[in-house]
């Protein structure tokens, strides 16, 4: 299990397939279940051409464990990694990469969906976008749909 | 020692505060009136207390952390 906040950009599927072979679980797990969120150029129907996010380091880090640990308390899973960009970010650039692997499909997918959801909707981060009329921080996560 | 009182995001820029210490307050609420000199709660700032949600009521202790933020939007 394993979590990272980063403030450079990454490589999503460079991580998971590093995760994977530091952790030896290329013979333990039949599913991967992945999100990736990135960065899009519009939001509430304005152009965005960067993003700025914020953290509150100590309970972020705190927080997305504490997530992983409940997580693993839920579902038979064999390993979970989350990493989450904070600092300056451009558009097309990944912001958080969730990778869950089990044996079987159903708590992996199930783990993935509930850990995107808790820290979008727990984890202390704040978006601030940069749109042609200015700054302006993003009061609500929008509903995922 | 001391209590630390932290603000984020547009909370913090709002405020033009980011980061106090304050010799004592009783809860988090106390900590707020304290270091903003009693300027109006938005409805929706979320508390911390030592790195864990809590509410403006409950109590806080020399040593604590107490930080106030917007809702999150991360992700």
């Amino acid at each position: 299990m394993a979590s990272r906040i980063l403030e450079q950009a990454f490589d999503p599927w460079q991580l998971i397939s590093q995760h994977q072979a530091d952790n030896k679980l290329s013979i333990q797990f039949g599913a991967t279940a992945t999100f990736i969120g990135t960065m899009r150029d519009f939001n509430d129907n304005a152009d965005v051409s960067a993003m700025t996010l914020e953290h509150y380091p100590a309970m972020t880090q705190r927080y997305i464990d504490k997530l992983i640990d409940e997580a693993k308390q839920q579902w038979d899973l064999l390993d979970v990694l989350i990493v989450h960009r904070v600092g300056n970010i451009k558009p097309a650039e990944p912001i958080m990469l969730i990778a869950c692997w089990s044996a079987h499909r159903r708590a992996s997918l199930d783990a993935c969906s509930w850990l995107i959801e808790e820290l979008k909707h727990r984890a202390p981060f704040w978006k601030k976008e940069v749109r042609l009329d200015g700054e302006r921080w993003v009061e609500k996560n929008t509903d995922g749909l | 020692m001391s209590i630390q009182v932290k603000f984020f995001a547009s909370l913090k820029e709002r405020l033009n505060i980011e980061d106090r210490q304050i010799a004592t307050a009783s809860t988090a609420g106390e900590a707020w009136d304290i270091v903003t000199n009693k300027a109006a709660r938005p409805d929706n700032v979320l508390v911390a207390i030592n790195l864990e949600y809590a509410a403006f009521d409950d109590a806080i202790k020399e040593g604590d952390e107490v930080a106030f933020f917007p809702p999150v939007t991360g992700g």
